[in-house]
């Protein structure tokens, strides 16, 4: 389904992407990891077709991303959902008008059939009844399942996640991971979800990748990930290990 | 004493920093240029979004009345009895009515109106685009497959556009019934011998100018807003939002100033109107 070849991305003197090459086969859900700062997000809105890579390109469906025009990115963009890292809901609207908001810009629906779907995919995400309230009243772990809501609002063929436990407490952290699952399973949906919260990668994940100095050094499955040994992705996976034993002891 | 190669490489320095700042210049005065041009075209393109141009049209005209109102009042008021004094020397402080009038339509009106909306206006534009696009709303509208140009700016440019020459009109009347106000209850002068000197000098072509600029001036606070919350890195942070803020309201008065110079040279020079 998705197919990146070769990408480098600079920054000024700063080169982020050296070379990254990954693939994303249809129903997978592939967990991007890496430390702070590694281009994991970049690689995410570089799908989305928000950045151009400055050497390499992107397939999705066998289409490459890097010449396309802007009305055929945004036919793409129609099938992509993408749960950004602070949910970015627009906070003059209420989450209803958030959640139904593709829909009213691009399907040809009545209000009503909107606010069905809409009520439909809130209770999906375990928030019905919160169509009234403004992203302003929600709490973070609330804002989050609101954006995912919003991601699979027009029913995706690919859903990005950026961060999605990022900043929420562990309770919520596995329930945004059980949404995760659960979305994967009754949508059928292909995923690739970015995060350096490597308890939440190994819960959620169906292959795993990760970026290291500006390439993928590792992309497999969980299991070859934690049988790696590779000292950077060793380093890394350990950390999930000190998390779990320490779970274990309580 | 310095030597001469610490002199000259300072000297190189500073001439870098300046050409750097006339390239970034010249680089805004093309950015603002090519969101101008976007903008009008999308005007013009469906889904017209009239719900959007409708709710800015209220935000922009309707809550800026007051202050507007207030503002060309006093105006006028400071306009009457200033040139109440100076015209007094030349014994001609029968014709303040004209003067208000013709000071007011032609110059301050679209002027003290334009100074007030892009303290108001352009300044909260930017403060909630850079917002937007700090907390990844504008990123958000792209990936859902719509234009942050045709969603955001055109109802704003749109609004700015249609409301500024509106407010001008308001401003205009109120401040000539400021400086009638003034020279009436300050100077003893007669109500109606004012409001007949002022009409004298009201021409349909001063009018005409006076809503031209206010259209520029419009456009230019729009853009000049949009443009520099669009620009604000996401990496800022609140202090960008600060200084974005901060440098629209500059901008756009610095505009205002400059289109009114270029405009009037134009309308009057030029085309010879009065």
């Amino acid at each position: 389904m998705i197919f990146i070849k070769d990408i480098w991305k600079s920054f000024g003197k700063k080169e982020v992407l050296r070379g990254l090459s990954l693939q994303v086969p249809v129903g997978e859900t592939l967990v991007v990891m890496g430390r702070s700062g590694c281009g994991k997000s970049l690689l995410l809105k570089m799908i989305a077709g928000l950045l151009r890579p400055d050497r390499g390109e992107i397939f999705y469906d066998g289409q490459g991303l890097n010449n396309l025009h802007w009305k055929d990115m945004n036919r793409i963009r129609n099938k992509i959902g993408f749960l950004f890292q602070s949910a970015a809901l627009f906070d003059f609207m209420t989450v209803s008008e958030n959640v139904g908001f593709m829909l009213s810009q691009h399907a040809k629906m009545s209000r009503l059939e909107i606010e069905k779907v809409v009520a439909e995919k809130l209770s999906l995400v375990d928030l019905s009844g919160t169509e009234l309230l403004k992203p302003a009243e929600l709490s973070g772990g609330m804002r989050k399942r609101v954006g995912l809501a919003r991601a699979i609002a027009s029913d995706p063929d690919l859903i990005l996640y950026d961060e999605p436990t990022t900043g929420l407490d562990p309770i919520t952290c596995v329930e945004i991971n059980n949404l995760i699952n659960d979305l994967h399973e009754t949508l059928e949906v292909t995923s690739i979800v970015v995060t350096h919260d490597i308890d939440s990668a190994f819960s959620v994940a169906t292959r795993m990748a990760m970026i290291h100095q500006g390439r993928t050094i590792i992309d497999g499955t969980p299991d070859e990930i934690m049988d790696s040994t590779d000292p950077n992705v060793h380093e890394f996976v350990s950390q999930a290990s000190v998390t779990n034993r320490y779970d274990v002891m309580v | 004493m310095r030597k001469p190669a610490g002199i000259q490489s300072d000297l190189v320095s500073w001439i870098n920093k300046v050409g750097a700042h006339v390239v970034d210049l010249i680089s805004s005065i093309g950015s603002v240029s090519i969101l101008i041009f976007s903008a009008f075209i999308l005007s013009f393109r469906r889904p017209l979004q009239f719900n959007l141009i409708v709710r800015q049209l209220l935000l922009i005209g309707v809550n800026s009345l007051p202050i507007v109102l207030i503002s060309g009042l006093f105006t006028g008021m400071v306009l009457a009895t200033q040139g109440y004094h100076q015209l007094k020397q030349l014994s001609a402080e029968g014709t303040v009515g004209g003067f208000v009038s013709v000071s007011a339509v032609q110059e301050l009106g679209p002027i003290i109106t334009a100074v007030v909306l892009a303290g108001r206006i352009g300044a909260s534009i930017t403060a909630e685009l850079a917002t937007m696009k700090v907390t990844e709303q504008i990123d958000a509208l792209e990936v859902m497959a719509t234009d942050p140009i045709k969603y955001l700016v055109v109802p704003r440019f749109v609004a700015c556009t249609i409301m500024l020459p509106v407010l001008t009109n308001f401003a205009t009347v109120f401040g000539i019934a400021g400086g009638c106000l003034a020279v009436v209850g300050l100077f003893d002068m007669n109500a109606r011998f004012f409001l007949k000197q002022a009409s004298g000098y009201m021409f349909m072509s001063s009018v005409c100018v006076s809503l031209i600029k206010a259209t520029a001036f419009g456009m230019a606070i729009a853009t000049i807003g949009c443009y520099k919350g669009l620009s604000v890195s996401p990496n800022d942070g609140a202090e960008g939002v600060g200084k974005m803020t901060t440098g629209s309201a500059v901008n756009s008065i610095l505009a205002i100033l400059v289109i009114d110079f270029f405009l009037n040279h134009l309308l009057y020079t030029i085309l010879g109107m009065k």
